[in-house]
């Protein structure tokens, strides 16, 4: 249960760290907040020649608010974000969904970017991104580049990034004021990586109706999943129309879950609809009271 | 397999040394400096016994490596007891309501009940509760260390950092 000898580096700045990524040609494992990296070096599931430490790098922490979005460093830590005043604010999606990532202790060094980033299809983050249409940018020495965090995602801990490039930016558009926050998950202990779990948001325009909606499932697939077809039956919906069983039914059509030794494939299908329907009943009937 | 010369303060002493960068911050408070207070159970983050504060924040200090530590402030469970042996208060809690029994996870319970109750942060009893939940202990059933957090809710203890 100790790591195998490495090189480490710290470099400074982003294109310091994207030359020693590329010069490392895949041998490189990057250290953000650790709290995935360093099991996996302790079990000796990994074993690069070279750990490129990126938490000196100032220009990749801390929220910013530019052209309608919201930006996240990717080394901000989940405790800043659980902090933030803005984001509490701004993001409260994001917010609401970082309380459920880890415990206290791991959240303290944990960042936004590691877990959004490392892609473990039950996490909370990765599907947030996901469902709020984030957009990820990724640097290299070869140039920069923009991914929807809709197409980021490859499978089980895979995504597009290339061995040489980093993640530097997390763009979340804004979300009109007063819009709804939609998470509700089922873990077998706090902390634990949800077994099913639906993040989003939703907010009503004129009529009642339902103006702009964005869904995504975790822990039902190998990826985060977007729940497109929920989402279709629900725009523009008004609101005193909505069947809450009706849509769960729809959505859990988008899922592929799996069966582990922690539950079956047909446990999450129930489940899935299940907290589906009461996360949107509770939904609607909050703003009913507002 | 490079090796790095890193300086932090434990416990409020300076501690210098040079470290391979493969170890662990829990290893090396333990085996180059000495604290085994520190405890190291799991090795990959879920179980909290290695839990210390550095710089003001409780971390599983497996989950960080050592070299990473340069120029950080550490306190681990050697750190908080008065000089004269007078005992931390969540130490004191601790041993009022028999939240322990065999100890091994007790520094790192501890030292998270330390960092949330210092500099005026006067926790909720939920956020403590909450914060146990990164703690695994095999024979209190929890229903003590429960307790002792319960009674430290609302409380500032000072600077445990």
């Amino acid at each position: 249960m100790k790591a195998a000898p490495f090189d480490y580096v710290a470099p400074a700045t982003i294109e310091e760290a994207c030359s020693l990524l590329a010069e490392a040609g895949g041998g490189a494992a990057v250290l953000a907040g650790g709290q995935t990296l360093m099991p996996l070096l302790n079990l000796r599931m990994s074993q690069p020649f070279v750990v490129v430490d990126i938490n000196k790098i100032a220009e990749l922490k801390g929220v910013a608010r530019a052209d309608g979005c919201t930006r996240i460093g990717p080394m901000t830590r989940q405790c800043e974000v659980i902090t933030d005043g803005t984001l509490a604010r701004d993001l409260p999606v994001l917010v609401e969904a970082v309380r459920h990532v880890g415990h206290h202790q791991t959240r303290n060094r944990g960042t936004v970017g590691g877990s959004i980033v490392l892609g473990e299809p039950a996490a909370e983050l990765p599907a947030t991104a996901v469902a709020l249409g984030a957009t990820i940018k990724v640097r290299s020495i070869r140039g920069t580049r923009l991914v929807p965090a809709t197409e980021f995602y490859l499978g089980p801990y895979m995504n597009v990034l290339d061995v040489d490039e980093l993640v530097t930016d997390i763009s979340f558009p804004d979300w009109p004021k007063g819009h709804i926050t939609l998470f509700r998950e089922v873990a077998q202990r706090p902390g634990d990586f949800a077994l099913v779990g639906m993040v989003g948001a939703l907010c009503v325009g004129g009529g009642g109706k339902i103006a702009r909606i964005g869904l995504a499932w975790f822990g039902m697939g190998p990826t985060p999943i977007r729940a497109q077809a929920a989402e279709q039956m629900l725009l523009g919906q008004a609101l005193d129309t909505i069947d809450p069983e009706a849509v769960a039914e729809r959505a859990i059509t988008d899922t592929a879950p799996f069966d582990d030794h922690h539950a079956s494939a047909e446990y999450r299908r129930t489940v899935g609809k299940r907290i589906f329907a009461r996360m949107l009943r509770e939904a609607l009937k909050s703003r009913e009271a507002a | 397999m490079s090796k790095h010369h890193i300086e932090m303060t434990i416990n409020g002493r300076r501690h210098a040394s040079d470290v391979e960068a493969r170890v662990s911050l829990a290893d090396f408070l333990r085996d180059d400096a000495g604290y085994t207070g520190v405890h190291v159970g799991c090795e990959h983050g879920v179980c909290g016994a290695c839990t210390v504060i550095v710089d003001g924040k409780a971390v599983r200090s497996c989950l960080m490596l050592a070299v990473q530590a340069e120029g950080v402030e550490v306190k681990t469970v050697e750190g908080l007891a008065a000089p004269d042996g007078t005992l931390h208060p969540v130490q004191q809690v601790m041993l009022d309501e028999h939240a322990l029994q065999c100890g091994f996870c007790t520094p790192g319970v501890v030292m998270t009940l330390a960092a949330l109750t210092s500099d005026e942060k006067k926790p909720s009893e939920k956020q403590l509760l909450a914060a146990l939940s990164g703690h695994v202990c095999r024979c209190t059933g929890y229903q003590g260390i429960r307790r002792a957090a319960k009674k430290l809710a609302g409380l500032d203890l000072g600077d445990a950092s």
